[in-house]
C-alpha cells in the first residue's frame, strides 16, 4: 500500500526546504498527464492524481494548504459540478484564480490531479483558492486531507443505490466528516432539504443556510420522489407547508418539532423561463439583496446559484458582484450545455436520478410540446447499474407533449418500455443504439431548431464525444 | 358487469426504493387494456385494512430505517387482515424489503429476532457488517415451462426457505435468496416474495398476467386475459439477458 510506504519514510525525501518527495510526485504526475493526453486516453483527470498519491500520500493536504484563500468543497447528489463551476466563475470575476477539479473527477485522485496540475515542481500553487466537488460517499476521507474553509452541502436524493447504498448511509458519512473538520469551518447547507439539515447539524464551525421563498412555484402535493416523508429524528410524518420538488420545501415535524431553519440566504421574486433560465432576487437579509439572472434552467439550478453565492459571500465576495457574475455564467459539460450542429441547437441536460430527471422534463416542456427529445440511458458503474429508477421518473409528462422520443444507450429498451407505460404511443418511440445515428436522426426531427438531449453520465460522455468529433463542443479537458 | 381488479398498495410513500410503483403501473395498465376496471388504494402508516378489501396486495422495499417503521405498523394493524386475505385466496406480492417483512422473522446482526407477518415460511438474516450486499442483474427460471424472469437485485439480508415455502425459481444468473443455495424468491398459495426488482413486473409480463388472473379468480373465475403485443417488453428482457451474457461491455 502506498500510504504505509509513505509513512515509513516520513522524514526522508526532504532537504533544504525543498520537499523532494512532493516534487517527485508532482513531476511524475505531470508526466502522466502529458502522456495520457498524447495517447488520447482522455483528459488525464484521475491518473496523475493516483501517481502523485502513490509517491506522496499527503499530496492533497500539502498542496491545498498552500492556497492562500483556502479550499471549498461541494457535496450533494445533484448539482455539484454546476455549483463548483459557478463558484469558480464568480471568484474569477473577482480577480481570483481558483483551482478546481474536472467535472465528475470528484474522488481523491481527481482532486489530487487538479492540485498537481496547478502547481509548479516545487509545489507552489498557480492559484489562490481551491474549489472541489466531492463525491458524496467519500466526503469524510477527502475533507480530512483538504481541511476546507467552506463546505457546501446541496441535497440528498437516492442515486445509484447499487454503488452508494442507501441515503441514510450517505447522511451518516456526512455526520462522520465532522471529526476531520476544523472549528473554523463554515458549512453552507440547503435549508429546504431536511436530510441535509439533519446530516450537517452536528458539524463543527458555523452553519449558513440557503433556501427558496416563492410559493408561486410550490407544487400542490409532495412528489413521490420525495425521500423524506418521515422525520429523521423521531419517525413522525413531516408536515410540508410548501414543497418545491422532491422533498425540498418548508417542512416541520409536528411530533418532535424539528423544522426547516430560517435560511440566511433566500431566492425570492422568482421567474422561471422554462429551458432558458431564471431570474430572481438573492436576499441576504441584513447583508442586502441583489437581482440576478441565469441561463441555467429549473428550480434545481436556483438552488445551485444560491449555494455558489452563499459560498462566495463566505470567501468575502460582495453580493452585488457575485450576483452580476452569475449572469455571465455559461453552462458546461453536459449540464445544460449548448452546442450548434448545422444551424440547430443541441442542449445536453444530464439526468442521473428521478428527482433531477423530473425537473429537467418540467423545464424542457415548459414552453409547450416538442417535436422530438433524445433520451440516452446507460447502466455502467458511473450511471448506476440498476435502471429501476426510470420507473420513479414521471415520464407521463411526455405523453401527448412530444412528437417522437428517440432512445439510445445500453438500456434504451428499458426507457422505451417506461415511455410506453407512461402513455407515449409505441409508434412515437424509436430505439436507435448508435449514438451517432441517434443524434443525427433526432436532429433531423428537431424542426423547432432545438434538440434536447437527456443522457445519463456515461451516455453524456459518449454523445459529447460524437459532438466533439463533429466540432460542436470542446474536449472535456478543455472545459 | 365490468370486471374489477382491486389493488392495495401498502406504504407507497415509505417502501418505494427501487421503482416499485412501476409494478402498480404495469398491473393497472395491463388489466385496463383487457377492459378490466382497476382501483388502487394506497395504505399507509396508521391505516387499518379490511381482509376482503382487495384482490391483490403489493408491498415494496425500503431502507432499513423505513423498514423498521413499516414493520411495527404491519404487526400492529395489518397482520390479521392480511393473513385472512391470503388464506382467502388474495394475491400478495412482496418485493425486496417487503419480502423480508412477510417472512417469519428477520435476524439482525445483533439483538433479538424481529417478527414478520409469517405469510411465507422463510426467514432472513443480516449477514454481518462486513459481508457485501448482493447486487446485480438477476435471471431466474421459474418452475414448469414459464419464461425466465429478469430483473435486478440489491439486498444485504439473506433469506432461507422453510419447509412450507417453495422457491419462485432457480437462479440462472445472479445471487438470489442468499447467494448459496441457488434459489430465488418464495411462493406459498398466492403469496409471492422475491428480491427481483427492476421493477419486477414491466419486464416479466407473463408473471404480471398470472398475478392478475389469480387475483381475479376468486370473484370472477370466468375471466380470460387476451394476449397483448408485448414487443417492447420482449426487447427490454433481451437487453437484460444480453447484459448478463456480456456484463462489462458498453
Amino acid at each position: 500500500m502506498p500510504s504505509s510506504r509513505g509513512n515509513r519514510h516520513e522524514t526522508t525525501g526532504r532537504g533544504d526546504g525543498i520537499d523532494v518527495r512532493l516534487s517527485a510526485a508532482i513531476a511524475l504526475a505531470k508526466t502522466t498527464a502529458t502522456l495520457s493526453r498524447a495517447l488520447r486516453r482522455g483528459g488525464g483527470t484521475t491518473m496523475p492524481g493516483r501517481v502523485a498519491r502513490a509517491i506522496e500520500p499527503r499530496v492533497v493536504g500539502l498542496l491545498s494548504r498552500r492556497l492562500p484563500l483556502g479550499t471549498v468543497v461541494i457535496a450533494g447528489t445533484n448539482g455539484k459540478t454546476t455549483t463548483a463551476h459557478l463558484l469558480a466563475h464568480i471568484m474569477r470575476a473577482l480577480g481570483h484564480r481558483p483551482v478546481h477539479n474536472r467535472a465528475g473527477a470528484n474522488l481523491a485522485a481527481g482532486i489530487a490531479s487538479a492540485l498537481v496540475e496547478h502547481a509548479d515542481l516545487l509545489g507552489r500553487p498557480r492559484g489562490d483558492l481551491g474549489i472541489f466537488e466531492v463525491d458524496e460517499a467519500t466526503v469524510p476521507r477527502v475533507v480530512a486531507g483538504l481541511a476546507p474553509r467552506v463546505a457546501v452541502f446541496l441535497n440528498l436524493f437516492r442515486d445509484q443505490l447499487d454503488r452508494y447504498g442507501e441515503i441514510d448511509y450517505i447522511a451518516g458519512r456526512w455526520r462522520e466528516a465532522g471529526a476531520g473538520l476544523s472549528p473554523d469551518l463554515v458549512a453552507v447547507a440547503n435549508a429546504d432539504d431536511p436530510l441535509v439539515v439533519d446530516a450537517v447539524r452536528a458539524l463543527p464551525g458555523r452553519l449558513v443556510t440557503f433556501g427558496l421563498e416563492d410559493e408561486r412555484y410550490a407544487r400542490p402535493v409532495v412528489e413521490h420522489t420525495a425521500e423524506a416523508r418521515y422525520c429523521y429524528r423521531c419517525g413522525g410524518a413531516y408536515d410540508y407547508a410548501v414543497t418545491y420538488f422532491g422533498h425540498m420545501g418548508r417542512y416541520r415535524c409536528p411530533t418532535c418539532g424539528v423544522a426547516r431553519p430560517a435560511p440566511d440566504l433566500v431566492a425570492r421574486d422568482l421567474t422561471l423561463f422554462g429551458p432558458d433560465g431564471a431570474e430572481f432576487t438573492i436576499d441576504a437579509g441584513a447583508g442586502g439583496a441583489a437581482r440576478t439572472r441565469t441561463v441555467l434552467p429549473g428550480l434545481y439550478n436556483v438552488y445551485n446559484v444560491l449555494a455558489a453565492v452563499a459560498a462566495a459571500l463566505q470567501l468575502g465576495a460582495p453580493l452585488d458582484r457575485a450576483a452580476a457574475a452569475v449572469a455571465s455564467f455559461a453552462p458546461a459539460f453536459g449540464r445544460a450545455e449548448r452546442a450548434t450542429v448545422d444551424g440547430r441547437e443541441v442542449r445536453l441536460l444530464l439526468v442521473k436520478n428521478p428527482a433531477g430527471f423530473n425537473e429537467v422534463l418540467r423545464s424542457v416542456l415548459a414552453e409547450g410540446p416538442l417535436p422530438v427529445v433524445l433520451i440516452a440511458i446507460n447502466d455502467l458503474t458511473a450511471d448506476g447499474r440498476d435502471v429501476s429508477w426510470l420507473w420513479d421518473v414521471d415520464a407521463e409528462m411526455l405523453a401527448g407533449r412530444v412528437g417522437r422520443v428517440l432512445v439510445t444507450g445500453i438500456r434504451a429498451e428499458d426507457m422505451a418500455l417506461r415511455l410506453e407505460y407512461a402513455g407515449v404511443p409505441a409508434e412515437a418511440i424509436e430505439v436507435e443504439h448508435g449514438y451517432d445515428a441517434a443524434l443525427r436522426r433526432a436532429l433531423a426531427l428537431a424542426t423547432s431548431g432545438r434538440l434536447y438531449v437527456l443522457p445519463t453520465y456515461t451516455a453524456m460522455l459518449a454523445l459529447r464525444g460524437v459532438l466533439q468529433r463533429w466540432g460542436a463542443v470542446k474536449g472535456f479537458w478543455e472545459t | 358487469m365490468t370486471p374489477t381488479l382491486r389493488i392495495c398498495h401498502l406504504y407507497p410513500d415509505l417502501l418505494n426504493l427501487y421503482g416499485d410503483r412501476g409494478n402498480i403501473i404495469v398491473l393497472t395498465t395491463r388489466a385496463r387494456r383487457r377492459g378490466i376496471a382497476v382501483s388502487v388504494v394506497e395504505v399507509g402508516l396508521g391505516d387499518a385494512i379490511a381482509p376482503d378489501g382487495a384482490d391483490l396486495y403489493f408491498i415494496g422495499g425500503g431502507e432499513d430505517r423505513q423498514q423498521r417503521i413499516a414493520s411495527a405498523d404491519l404487526l400492529r394493524l395489518k397482520r390479521g387482515p392480511l393473513a385472512e386475505a391470503a388464506a382467502g385466496g388474495a394475491v400478495v406480492l412482496a418485493v425486496c424489503g417487503g419480502y423480508q417483512l412477510v417472512g417469519r422473522f428477520y435476524r439482525p446482526a445483533e439483538g433479538e429476532d424481529l417478527p414478520g407477518l409469517a405469510l411465507l415460511d422463510v426467514w432472513s438474516e443480516h449477514a454481518g457488517p462486513n459481508t457485501p450486499r448482493l447486487i446485480g442483474n438477476l435471471v431466474i427460471q421459474p418452475d414448469g415451462d414459464a419464461p425466465v424472469m429478469v430483473g435486478f437485485e440489491n439486498h444485504g439480508g439473506r433469506t432461507y426457505l422453510g419447509p412450507g415455502a417453495r422457491p419462485l425459481g432457480r437462479v440462472v444468473s445472479g445471487f438470489g435468496n442468499n447467494g448459496r443455495d441457488g434459489w430465488e424468491g418464495a411462493v406459498s398459495g398466492h403469496v409471492y416474495g422475491t428480491y427481483l426488482h427492476g421493477p419486477l413486473l414491466p419486464k416479466n409480463p407473463a408473471f404480471a398476467d398470472r398475478l392478475i388472473r389469480e387475483a381475479l379468480a376468486r370473484r370472477q373465475p370466468e375471466i380470460v386475459l387476451a394476449p397483448l403485443a408485448d414487443a417492447l417488453e420482449a426487447r427490454a428482457r433481451e437487453a437484460v439477458l444480453s447484459r448478463v451474457r456480456r456484463p462489462q461491455s458498453a
